[in-house]
């Protein structure tokens, strides 16, 4: 056992630092460290970027064309990203639907959907929830019936993610009326241009527009487009949500926001002073600060596990909450250190490129549309009362 | 002892309570909101001939006799609604400072006629390096001639865009953060010098960045002693955090109602997920966290007007850190066990949660108000 790194490991770094200095542009990069939103080019100019070297699928394995990294260099390569500034990579298509695919897909399959995600031209979204199925994810009620050598799809998938960017969603559908899930659900692939499909935003409370209800009135899907079995696709959710929570702690942004959050109390003024001066302040800074190397450790042990042929367990779910937990307690603390100048609202300086100036210093504009768009955090991906459930009962057998 | 209320404040109640039944509707203030000015005149005047303007002042000073409970009745009701007038900084904050330090001449001038509804104020104490401290001020008042005349920068400051007058806090004598040495002024709205940004914040109200730039104002402005604005100021802010935290109990009230409404009907794996019982008790949590808000909110108007300054002080800190506490909690909550719809524009709850946490940084946090409340009670 070492926590120090090896020559190897160093070099590794620093090759992933160069490749994010030369990539990443300088724009995208002061949107990261400001807090404002990126664009559609933002993410994708970068994944391309990524693509290209054949690093966005860094997960997977080297036969799917994945550059089959041990556990540190995957760990290396999300840190050193997050401390460049890099925006996350979007999941829906590297971490989702990708291992789906060459998991449970054909030869076929794999052979037509994995280039376009490893190089991201071709972008996912997920369609999982549904206005009646959230935390009861498998009360879905989306239907896919089977007509000759397509399946007419009816339905309504709901908190979508980037499907008003999405080339591609995957579905989760009910193939088989009221049956079990394990037996009524299928995995299936849907083209967004398919007549049929229609995406209508959802505005958050910070004024944003990710997510989206996305429709699906009479969509006609061709067979070869199913994942896996018919029914069986219970199978493959469940995959991609154990594989989902895993990333989802977000611990390189974590540890990137406690870095951030010191640099804003340094220079928030505080009665002649800084805020950095506060001990009461800075003691909640080194509190949260704690919880994401607890975090990280925890993390490094799951992985640890799975890189000696072991699989995530329920105990995932614990990461998932914690994680969502800090995230929300920095960007609590970011608005706290901002304090009056938290409360003025300059939507521009979120969204564009303007030639707006902030009111009050840089960092006060996303301070507090992120405090209240970071309580999604502990509702996606599996709501922390639900991560609770599997625990104690997958876990701890209560 | 009794805290029950009067007839007349019963009365009071039910009035402000209609008022936001007919006026604020979730789709109306959205409307209110949205408008150019961002909150209604008509309802302005509404308040004027209820004599909501005028509850909380002396007969002497023209209005109608009440206190504190008076303005805290109606400032629940206003957090119910989440209304959108500036009752707070032309009412408590404006009309509570020349109330307290103004001479006879600028009652007749200016709180009669705010008391009618024909004027309105904005406190401009605020400045980029304050951070709650009220003494941390650098705007310069200097004597020119029998006047004075302002230049600095103000921050934050709540209702400029409409206010007819800018009561400004400057520093004519002593250093940097000394409370000594600090001097309020009264200066109409739209005097030469004074340049303005204007903005909405966070919970759709209006503020501005004022600059004072050699602003010009008579002897006849200054409102109280030179130099000695320091306990009026302190004294009007603690008023205004104990009314900021009514406001806040009728938000509390407000989202923990949806909130029950929504974990009654949503659905979830066959059963309403209040059926659940990690959500019932976090239900109950909120519900209890409202309560306590609103005792220490109650014990705190009670306490406003008490000749000990120490005591008005501990009892206004001690309001403010339970309100930042349990205006969290039931925000954060609400947002939880809404799901994803707690966190979307749609539904009242995000603007609940979001006037919550605004509140929570005006006058300062619940960190900055255990301290003040901890060194008053160790003083002691």
């Amino acid at each position: 056992m070492d926590l120090a790194l090896k020559p190897e490991h160093k070099a590794f770094a620093d090759e992933v630092r160069a490749f994010a200095r030369e990539n990443l542009s300088p724009a995208t990069r002061e949107k990261t460290f400001s807090g404002k939103h990126y664009d559609r080019d933002d993410h994708m100019v970068w994944q391309q970027a990524l693509g290209k070297k054949g690093w966005l699928a860094y997960t997977w394995p080297k036969k799917y064309g994945g550059p089959g990294w041990d556990v540190t260099q995957r760990f290396l390569f999300e840190n050193v990203l997050a401390e460049e500034g890099a925006p996350r990579i979007l999941p829906f298509g590297p971490k989702m639907v990708g291992p789906v695919i060459y998991t449970f897909g054909t030869d076929a399959q794999k052979e037509r959907f994995l280039p376009g995600i490893r190089s991201s031209e071709v972008s996912w979204c997920q369609g999982y929830s549904e206005p009646g199925a959230g935390s009861d994810l498998a009360n879905l009620r989306t239907r896919a019936v089977r007509e000759g050598d397509h399946y007419i799809v009816n339905g309504q998938k709901t908190w979508t993610s980037f499907a008003h960017w999405g080339d591609w969603i995957f579905c989760l559908v009910r193939t088989k009326p009221d049956a079990k899930p394990q037996e009524s659900i299928s995995f299936l692939l849907i083209d967004m241009k398919t007549p049929g499909v229609t995406v209508r935003p959802i505005i958050m409370t910070d004024g944003a527009h990710h997510v989206n209800d996305v429709f699906l009135d009479n969509v006609k899907v061709p067979v070869e487009n199913l994942i896996g079995k018919e029914n069986e696709g219970w199978t493959c959710a469940k995959f991609l949500l154990a594989n989902e929570r895993l990333g989802i702690a977000e611990v390189p942004s974590s540890k990137r926001g406690v870095s951030v959050l010191r640099q804003i109390a340094r220079a928030e003024p505080l009665n002649g002073g800084t805020l950095a001066d506060d001990p009461a302040f800075t003691a909640q800074i080194a509190d949260v600060d704690l919880q994401v190397q607890a975090l990280e450790m925890s993390e490094l042990r799951v992985l640890s596990t799975m890189a000696q042929g072991g699989a995530p367990g329920p105990e995932v779910s614990t990461l998932k909450v914690r994680g969502s937990e800090i995230q929300q307690r920095i960007a609590e603390l970011t608005m706290e250190a901002v304090g009056e100048y938290a409360q003025p609202y300059q939507p521009g300086m979120l969204f564009q490129d303007t030639n707006e100036t902030p009111i009050g210093p840089d960092h006060a504009p996303p301070a507090a549309p992120r405090y209240f768009n970071m309580r999604k955090t502990s509702i996606y991906g599996g709501s922390t009362e639900i991560q609770k459930n599997i625990v104690s009962k997958m876990v701890l057998g209560l | 002892m009794d805290l029950s209320l009067s007839d007349e404040q019963k009365q009071l109640q039910e009035a402000a309570e209609r008022f936001v039944r007919d006026k604020y509707t979730f789709e109306n203030r959205r409307k209110i909101a949205a408008s150019e000015r961002g909150w209604l005149p008509e309802n302005w005047a509404q308040f004027a001939e209820l004599g909501w303007l005028g509850m909380a002042f002396s007969e002497e000073d023209g209005g109608y006799g009440g206190g504190p409970i008076e303005t805290m009745i109606v400032m629940e009701q206003f957090g119910k609604g989440l209304v959108l007038e500036p009752f707070l900084p032309t009412v408590v904050l404006g009309g509570g400072m020349i109330a307290s330090a103004g001479s006879k001449a600028q009652k007749e001038a200016l709180l009669a006629p705010m008391i009618e509804g024909k004027k309105q104020f904005a406190f401009a104490w605020l400045e980029r390096q304050s951070r709650y401290n009220l003494a941390d001020v650098s705007l310069k008042a200097t004597k020119e001639g029998a006047g004075w005349s302002l230049s600095g920068h103000k921050g934050v400051v709540y209702n400029a865009p409409s206010a007819d007058h800018i009561i400004v806090l400057a520093r004519t004598a002593g250093s940097a953060r000394e409370p000594k040495g600090l001097t309020l002024f009264i200066v109409d709205a739209k005097a030469k010098g004074i340049s303005r940004r204007d903005y909405p914040t966070q919970d759709a109200l209006r503020a501005s960045e004022l600059t004072f730039d050699k602003v010009s104002v008579g002897a006849d402005a200054v409102l109280g002693k030179v130099d000695d604005a320091f306990p009026v100021v302190e004294g009007a802010v603690d008023r205004a955090i104990v009314a900021l935290c009514a406001e806040a109990t009728g938000c509390m009230d407000a989202i923990n109602a949806a909130t029950l409404e929504y974990i009654k009907t949503r659905k979830q794996f066959g059963v309403p997920i209040g059926k659940f019982q990690v959500l019932q008790h976090r239900m109950v949590d909120c519900f209890t966290n409202a309560q306590e808000a609103r005792s220490m909110t109650l014990m705190a108007s009670l306490k406003i007007d008490d000749k000990d300054p120490t005591v008005r002080a501990k009892a206004a800190s001690g309001a403010k850190v339970q309100i930042g506490k349990s205006g969290k909690f039931c925000g954060q909550s609400a947002v939880q066990m809404h799901g994803g719809m707690g966190v979307t524009d749609e539904l009242s709850v995000s603007h609940y949660f979001k006037r919550l946490t605004m509140i929570d940084l005006m006058f300062g946090n619940q960190q900055h108000h255990l301290t003040r409340y901890s060194n008053l009670a160790m003083a002691a």
